[in-house]
């Protein structure tokens, strides 16, 4: 049984058809090639896959896409178009070397962004308590607050978000 | 890791959702923010033949104050709004103290209150408020309505005195008790994940200083929301001093919670941990009865 999916992602209308029990990260990288999306341990505990649910952030692991029906998504890549024009949230993680692998990143970089939206200034512990749903296994999350504080500045600095 | 097929409904009213829930009974789960239920279905622990989506109904998802001065939440307010609900805040501050405990924020962006009671994880901190403050469950059917109290609704793990087809709607809220002080503490070895043991406590004072009424609820040390009623009634008509705060702790700790070791935890340091929980959040429920402070302090 497949039941009909319009949804808005990253700005774009999206229609499909659906098995309800396809999960919302599942369409994103299988079905429309969203792969910056990544999928870590699928019971919402990594927090890797976080995307954006109507400006919330969310597990992508814990919806089926089925849910996401006349709602609007945003992945990680809608951040930016590559790397001349890197998100300044990007480019505090870049400056501040708040990844290694890059595993975790793009779920941190959508928990941030709404954190930072409604938190322009946040203090380490808030910073900490904000990432406190993921995971990271290889930067022990120091350089992680860093490039938070760096990206806020930045994000500050030029008003956008 | 992925969840096995189902039929998918997702009314579009609470009548429409009770019918279905007829139709399927035992068949039918509900999924309403899906933080455990989706983990459970992935890991196909969970595998439901038909999966009735409740995220349509709006009307279940409200903060209402009562004439008298309590709370009445629709089950499916997310546990984000409850967090920052000014109404909550100023009537109900050991919910509001509570929810920044309830998991992380993106799962507290899905997740319900009323899906958090139904689950009945006995390591959850809403069913254990719930008990502390006496909560009334609203249950519908197409047979009609009930109301539970919370220490009833609570049988056992993950299970709860619902029927199939039956839902639940609301969760009642009595009036905060007049000058009560309030406290509640948990150890998790991450913020955000499931404590290894937590404790609530609520109590008033007379005008001598006396404990009038005393409740001491723990998450994590027993198959469902512990109320240590025995510690509490010792409690009561007393002063509350540092050697009856350690006595009750201690009977708490001892004779009420039943906790079982697993990898992070051993029946001793939970035990130890009721007991060093008990005392912080008592001093700190009296001192916050003493400032007859409400909703800070």
């Amino acid at each position: 049984m497949r039941a009909d999916l319009s949804v808005t992602i990253n700005g774009q209308p999206i229609e499909r058809q659906v098995e309800p029990r396809l999960l919302l990260s599942d369409f994103l990288r299988h079905e429309l090639q969203l792969t910056g999306t990544h999928v870590g341990c699928e019971h919402g505990v990594c927090g890797a896959c976080t995307v954006l649910l109507d400006g919330q952030a969310v597990r992508s692991c814990l919806l089926f896409a089925i849910q996401a029906n006349g709602h609007e998504v945003t992945t990680v890549e809608a951040l930016s178009d590559g790397l001349e024009d890197l998100h300044p949230l990007q480019e505090g993680f870049w400056e501040a070397h708040g990844l290694q692998c890059g595993f975790c990143t793009p779920g941190i970089l959508m928990t941030l962004l709404p954190f930072l939206e409604e938190n322009p200034s946040p203090t380490d512990s808030e910073i900490r308590e904000a990432i406190s749903g993921n995971l990271c296994r290889c930067t022990g999350y120091q350089h992680i607050v860093d490039a938070v504080k760096v990206a806020a500045r930045k994000m500050g600095e030029n008003g956008r978000s | 890791m992925k969840p096995a097929p189902f039929a998918y409904h997702a009314p579009d009213s609470l009548e429409a959702a009770l019918e279905l829930a007829a139709r399927h009974g035992p068949d039918a789960r509900c999924l309403a923010g899906g933080q455990s239920l989706v983990p459970a279905m992935n890991f196909r622990l969970v595998e439901p033949t038909v999966l009735l989506d409740l995220n349509q109904l709006s009307e279940l998802d409200y903060v209402k104050e009562t004439r008298q001065g309590g709370l009445r939440i629709g089950a499916m307010t997310r546990q984000r709004r409850v967090e920052r609900d000014p109404a909550i805040a100023r009537l109900c501050p050991l919910l509001a103290d509570v929810m920044p405990y309830v998991a992380h924020p993106q799962i507290r962006n899905r997740g319900t209150v009323g899906g958090s009671m139904v689950h009945a994880d006995p390591a959850a901190e809403l069913p254990v408020i719930a008990v502390a403050l006496n909560a009334r469950f609203r249950v519908r059917s197409v047979e009609g309505e009930r109301s539970v109290d919370a220490d009833d609704f609570f049988q056992g793990l993950f299970t709860v005195d619902l029927e199939p087809g039956e839902v639940l709607v609301e969760v009642e809220i009595p009036p905060w008790p007049a000058g009560a002080g309030w406290s509640f503490q948990e150890v998790a070895r991450r913020h955000g994940d499931y404590a290894l043991a937590g404790a609530a406590a609520l109590l008033t004072l007379d005008e001598d200083g006396r404990c009038q009424m005393a409740r001491l609820l723990y998450l994590n040390v027993g198959d469902r929301p512990v109320d240590a009623r025995k510690a509490a009634r010792q409690l009561e008509g007393e002063r509350v001093t540092d050697q009856a705060i350690a006595a009750a702790a201690q009977t708490a700790a001892t004779e009420e919670i039943d906790p079982v070791a697993d990898v992070h935890a051993s029946v001793g340091y939970q035990r130890h941990l009721a007991r060093i929980l008990t005392a912080r959040t008592l001093r700190q429920a009296l001192a916050r009865a003493a400032n007859g402070s409400r909703g800070e302090g």
